[in-house]
């Protein structure tokens, strides 16, 4: 028996050991990430790690697989090991507040990327600028009809705040600087693909002419897409937001003519890079408003 | 501990030693080398951390020991968990219940969720797992339906609160943590009934063999009952702690507890197949898994490999129980 239990903590002593990082006097920056199970956030880790990198600094990447629980064990498991700076990808803006309260109790500097917190002591937000992806979507498709037409806008869930900023982004730009194409049509579709085919079904009938639509995300663009194939009407350009696999196939094969994406892994490096600006004492700002891209057929 | 182990031949003897002395070995064994990895780990801060960290899980293991010793099990204890979280939240927050009332209201209710699952298993004759599994659905749908699939947020409502991250000024201890004192707590209260009552006796004797107790005379129904009763209460409990150190209610949140619970009675020498262990056992086996898991995150292990080693010494800690069981020749 007690060969057994020697062997046992040998192993688990030799599976740990073996992938044990030295420390050294670098910034240490912690990163406490939603999820790895997401090809986005991986990909904002990837930015961050690049960025770590390039300065220098030691990057500690915890996972919380979704649960906030494990989010705030993590945090206080980086503030155990004393990092300089820690970046907060929140699963819950609320249940992240105590976590915060934690840190800034510690004196350590928290930056919040891709989703902001509800209280507590926040350096910096990075995230994308969803006003400047509505902006883009309009003078896309502004350029795209020639600057005259008439246009349908699917909104998202009322009150979120990527609704809010897509739209107001779109119509601002709409409004100002492209002045000859009219809106004749602004309804929910609650950022859902099958809402997206029924409201746009009763636009459909109600408007004899649609010569664009720009929905608030590709789920209700991919719905509204459905919806003009079945009814057989043609020349819509369609603009969706966020770049899924299925719009990215979409735009691939021609039914959908755009779709705005996050950048993720510049949302990871700005991150890393405001926490080394502000440790090595620099200015930054509030709020990192990150530029988002157009994904078109070439 | 067991009054079958009294009577009987040496190995049975050595067994249960080892049964209850190995996860404290591997415990302070990894303790040890966490320690020598990192100074960050023996600080008193990390320590208490990590109670801090686990409190909730401690209670609701609690509550699985009781199902395991019995020869059940009780799949649902993170959904009523969360539901227990979001309808405790809401009563204070949407129906301006006061904080004591909801914490009784919300008790009674994690009773009466395991008193059906009871009754499921005794008068619906439905196996355990497949009893509990079916309420592990019913309480995640019943929570995102009361929640809306919305986290109920309890930001400032801090009588709550304070059990999740309050502390107290103890003579000996100093600061500390009042979710660590509630789970202590808990674990004192049923090792007792569990040790030095008739009740626990009868317990281990319904975990022994439910035949046979019950023909010497066990009010077996009334103690299955009552023993899936506590594990929903002390779900219950667990899921409010959770709440509290969150400051809000998550729809989502204690997904997976039931594993965990299950994983650390199981390292702590509670037997799958009932009437074998105990709540300081288990307990400890829950404080493993929490050392683990803050050790690896010390030692900045990467989080993909942190899953895999804490599935390796699941399968080692149990494989060790059952070469023990050999030994013992049952």
């Amino acid at each position: 028996m007690r060969k057994t239990l020697t062997l046992v903590l040998v192993i688990m002593m030799a599976l740990l050991s073996v992938v044990v990082t030295t420390a050294q006097d670098a910034p240490t920056i912690g990163l406490s990430v939603s999820t790895l199970n997401n090809p986005f956030f991986v990909t904002l880790v990837e930015g961050a790690q690049a960025a770590a990198d390039a300065a220098g600094a030691e990057l500690i990447v915890l996972d919380a697989q979704d649960d906030s629980a494990t989010e705030a064990a993590n945090i206080e498991d980086l503030i155990a090991q004393g990092v300089d700076a820690i970046l907060v990808n929140p699963t819950d803006s609320d249940a992240i507040v105590p976590s915060i309260l934690a840190a800034n109790d510690a004196g350590i500097p928290i930056f919040t990327v891709d989703r902001s917190a509800a209280g507590g002591e926040v350096v910096s937000h990075v995230a994308s600028d969803n006003v400047a992806g509505g902006m883009l979507a309009a003078q896309f498709l502004c350029d795209a009809l020639g600057g005259a037409g008439k246009v349908v806008e699917l909104e998202g869930i009322p009150g979120t705040s990527a609704a809010r900023d897509r739209g107001a982004g779109f119509n601002a730009y709409m409004s100002q600087s492209c002045t000859g194409v009219e809106v004749v049509a602004r309804q929910t579709a609650n950022f859902n693909r099958a809402e997206g085919l029924t409201v746009f079904e009763n636009i459909l009938q109600a408007q004899d002419t649609i010569n664009g639509v720009f929905a608030h995300n590709d789920e209700m663009i991919l719905g509204a897409i459905e919806a003009a194939t079945a009814a057989g009407r043609e020349g819509i350009t369609f603009v969706g937001f966020d770049a899924v696999d299925d719009a990215v196939a979409a735009v691939n094969n021609g039914t959908l003519a755009a779709t705005v994406a996050q950048q993720p892994a510049l949302i990871g490096q700005l991150g890393v890079e405001a926490a080394i600006t502000y440790l090595g004492g620099g200015e930054v700002v509030a709020n990192v408003p990150v530029a988002l891209s157009l994904v078109t057929a070439q | 501990m067991t009054s079958h182990v009294r009577d009987l031949s040496w190995q049975v003897v050595v067994g249960g030693m080892l049964r209850r002395g190995i996860v404290l070995i591997v415990l302070v064994g990894l303790m040890t080398y966490f320690a020598s990895q990192s100074d960050r780990f023996f600080q008193s801060r990390n320590l208490v951390n990590i109670l801090e960290q686990n409190a909730a899980l401690m209670i609701v293991t609690v509550g699985m020991t009781l199902t395991m010793l019995i020869a059940g099990i009780d799949l649902s204890v993170g959904s009523v968990a969360a539901l227990a979280g979001a309808i405790s939240a809401g009563l204070i927050v949407n129906n301006g219940f006061s904080f004591e009332v909801s914490v009784v209201v919300t008790l009674a209710l994690g009773f009466a969720i395991g008193l059906l699952n009871g009754g499921l298993i005794i008068w619906g004759k439905l196996p355990p797992f497949i009893a509990t599994l079916a309420m592990l659905g019913i309480g995640r749908g019943l929570t995102l339906l009361y929640t809306e699939g919305r986290p109920i947020s309890l930001n400032g409502v801090d009588q709550y609160t304070f059990y999740g991250r309050g502390d107290v000024t103890l003579p000996v201890f100093g600061q500390t943590p009042v979710s660590v004192l509630v789970a202590l707590a808990v674990v004192m209260i049923v090792s007792v009934i569990l040790s030095a009552t008739r009740f626990g006796l009868h317990i281990y004797a319904i975990g022994g063999s439910e035949e046979t107790a019950r023909l010497a005379g066990v009010p077996v129904t009334r103690v299955k009952m009552i023993v899936y009763g506590s594990s929903g209460m002390l779900a219950a409990l667990g899921g409010m702690l959770l709440t509290a150190r969150l400051f809000s209610a998550q729809p989502q949140a204690a997904v997976g507890m039931e594993l965990d619970a299950i994983a650390a009675a199981v390292l702590g020498g509670v037997s799958l197949f009932g009437g074998v262990g105990n709540v300081i056992g288990a307990v400890t086996g829950g404080l493993l898994i929490g050392v683990l898991s803050n050790g690896m995150n010390l030692l900045r292990l990467a989080s993909f490999l942190q899953q895999m080693i804490q599935g390796t010494v699941l399968v080692v800690a149990v494989a060790i129980d059952m070469i023990i069981k050999r030994i013992e020749g049952v």
